[in-house]
């Protein structure tokens, strides 16, 4: 029965063994060494909090991914986080109050209560970073560029960006003066393409005819970036608004060439990913064989309102487990052996110094307990410390016990 | 990177009625689906493999880039829940209806009906809009049976002529949803292999116009929509 195995975790909870640790720690440090080499600050959040505060100016897809127990000391509801994106812009805009650009980055484990995915995770590691305090395409940009990086520093290869603009739908929707309810199935129909849905629901519509065939026309607007001078033709009667932020795109399209040449890039002006959160351009990035977004993000103003400040605010975020399983997976050439040396257990002081010595340098340690026949091999060990001739030296595993020749340190 | 195309169907009726729309967009199976044992099938077209699954299966398959695009039936699309796919084409096969169905002149107005179906989801969905609460009971096939031992109020299931229903002694009463077959595209595959997969879904929309509305009579004789393996068929009481 299900449940009577003490070893068994929960449906999408794991635990993370010594060698793919040993790979995430790895991608971990080098990726919080970047981000700081880019000016971004690494912040802490909580890992559990008051829902209302978890939940503040988001949708209610998060509110149902969050598990939530009671608070013994408040007896108010508290949430585990499932996203931290909302945790760093309450940091921005309650905690720090500065009116310059503001860079966080935060890398921590988030929990859903639903597996969603491939991997049928529950808990993630999440990494991002937010860029507040900026409203030009600029910030963009630098965050998608750090996107980029990130997935590079995690071994992840031939990334495909495809790229979005809610702006752009959101301002077609307001032209046409949809009401909430027909919003959400357009936006539904919208979001799987599917063309004989959205046109029924918009044929049921009372709307100007431009306007139905500029917001069924988004379905098409897909395609490399000659789609962008196809969605100037076709949403020429669109509003002003509307203009302004096709035109953002086409400025982001050209910026990218200028800055990420190498990363084929995908627009698509349906393509809608949260929408409920985001208030620009969004992304995503994908690799060849696997059939699901790896890492996202977009433009989110104003969410930090709620917290005390309207702040222009931009950001990515991604599963840190599920980039270091990808690059496994695409990873060629065999992975180096770790090394080490297993010294005997003895208890003299100039072992004892140059174990220390050995270890200050980098080098990975082992003492044989007493007691214990173990192959310096099963542990992962290389080279053996041992004494000849009344001095400790390293020799590689194998070497003949006794020997004549010239002593060699490896 | 690959730009080979992977197309998932389901043996059946959806096939039968989907390989005139693949022939036309240059796609013929290397060997006869409905024979072979092969699950994955080679087709005239170098850059394009079949693979035959189960139609429950097929939004599996494609949400999770097993395979780039798949055909499977409205219904299915439904039950699974569709954001995790693009269904840009309604291929317009398959058709057939998703309704309410109880013991003739079973009207009854009921608070908790028990309802037998293997449509859990969306079912509890449809009640739950007309403002009632249902108890769902999930059954896996001869749901039509159901209502006569008791074990249900209400039956949710494709009809397409209505012959096992009028067999049953059970009359339609409701239509959730008009069924047909969709074609469905992995997200990630739309956007990493555009060129080809666009070709493919404009190839196979010239073809579902090419035919027209002439594919109802063809629709309407054999048996339910995406259920290769289901027994019943429904006769309509026209």
């Amino acid at each position: 029965m299900v449940g009577s195995e003490p070893w068994l975790l929960p449906a999408g909870i794991e635990e993370i063994l010594p060698e793919e640790a040993a790979r995430l720690e790895r991608v971990r440090r080098n990726l919080i060494d970047v981000f700081a080499s880019w000016g971004y600050d690494l912040i802490i959040p909580p890992i559990i909090e008051y829902l209302s505060s978890l939940l503040t100016g988001t949708g209610s897809d998060l509110d149902l991914q969050t598990f939530k127990l009671t608070d013994q000391i408040s007896g108010r509801l508290m949430g585990v986080r499932a996203d931290m994106t909302p945790q760093a812009a309450r940091v921005d805009g309650h905690h720090l109050k500065r009116n310059i650009p503001v860079r966080l980055c935060y890398l921590g484990t988030v929990l859903h209560t639903r597996p969603d995915g491939i991997s049928g995770s529950r808990s993630f590691l999440q990494v991002g970073a937010e860029l507040y305090g900026h409203t030009g395409i600029e910030s963009d940009v630098e965050i998608l560029s750090l996107m980029l990086e990130t997935l590079a520093t995690a071994g992840v290869k031939r990334v495909h960006l495809d790229i979005g603009h809610v702006g752009i739908y959101r301002g077609l929707v307001r032209q046409a003066g949809l009401s909430a309810e027909d919003e959400t199935r357009v936006f539904d129909a919208l979001q799987r393409k599917a063309r004989g849905d959205v046109d029924e629901l918009l044929a049921a519509l009372v709307i100007p005819d431009p306007l139905r065939r500029m917001i069924a026309g988004l379905i098409d607007l897909n395609g490399d970036e000659e789609v962008l001078s196809v969605a100037r033709t076709c949403l020429v009667q669109a509003s002003e608004e509307v203009q302004q932020e096709l035109d953002r795109l086409v400025d982001l399209a050209l910026q990218l060439h200028r800055w990420i040449p190498e990363v084929p890039l995908h627009f698509d002006l349906a393509e809608l990913r949260g929408y409920h959160y985001h208030t620009g351009v969004v992304f995503g990035a994908f690799v060849p064989e696997h059939g699901q977004e790896i890492a996202r993000g977009g433009r989110y103003d104003d969410i930090g309102k709620v917290f005390g400040r309207a702040r222009a605010a931009t950001g990515f975020s991604t599963d840190l487990k599920a980039l270091v399983r990808l690059a496994k997976e695409s990873e060629d050439a065999p992975r180096a052996t770790r090394g080490g040396i297993l010294a005997p257990y003895a208890p003299e002081a100039e072992l004892r110094h140059r174990v220390r010595a050995l270890r200050a340098s980098g080098e990975r340690v082992i003492y044989a307990l007493p007691g214990q026949a173990v192959a310096a091999r099963e542990l992962g060990c290389d080279r053996t410390l041992r004494r000849e001739a009344g001095t400790w030296v390293i020799r590689a595993v194998g070497h003949p016990r006794v020997g004549p020749g010239p002593e060699q340190q490896q | 990177m690959s730009d080979r195309l992977t197309v998932a169907v389901s043996k059946g009726r959806i096939l039968k009625e989907a390989l005139p729309l693949l022939k036309a967009a240059g796609i013929e199976p290397a060997e006869d689906p409905e024979v072979s044992r092969k699950l994955v099938l080679g087709t005239t077209r170098a850059d394009v493999d079949l693979i035959i699954i189960r139609a429950q299966d097929v939004p599996t398959f494609v949400e999770y880039g097993a395979a780039d695009l798949g055909i499977t039936g409205k219904d299915v699309l439904m039950e699974h829940g569709g954001e995790g796919l693009y269904e840009p084409l309604d291929l317009r096969i398959a058709r057939c209806r998703l309704m309410v169905a109880a013991k003739v002149g079973d009207d009854r107005i009921l608070r908790r009906p028990r309802v037998a179906t293997k449509y859990v989801a969306t079912s509890r969905h449809y009640f739950a809009r007309q403002g009632v609460q249902a108890e769902m009971i999930k059954l896996y096939g001869s749901m039509e049976l159901a209502p006569l031992v008791g074990l249900a109020d209400r039956i949710v299931d494709l009809v397409d002529t209505g012959s096992t229903l009028r067999a049953n002694g059970l009359a339609p009463l409701e239509t959730i949803a008009q069924i047909s077959s969709r074609l469905v595209v992995n997200k990630a595959s739309m956007k990493m292999k555009h060129a080809g997969v666009v070709a493919l879904i404009e190839q196979l929309a010239s073809a579902v116009a090419d035919r027209g509305e002439s594919s109802c009579a063809m629709g309407a004789v054999s048996a339910r929509c995406s259920s290769p393996d289901a027994n019943a068929r429904w006769q309509q009481g026209s």
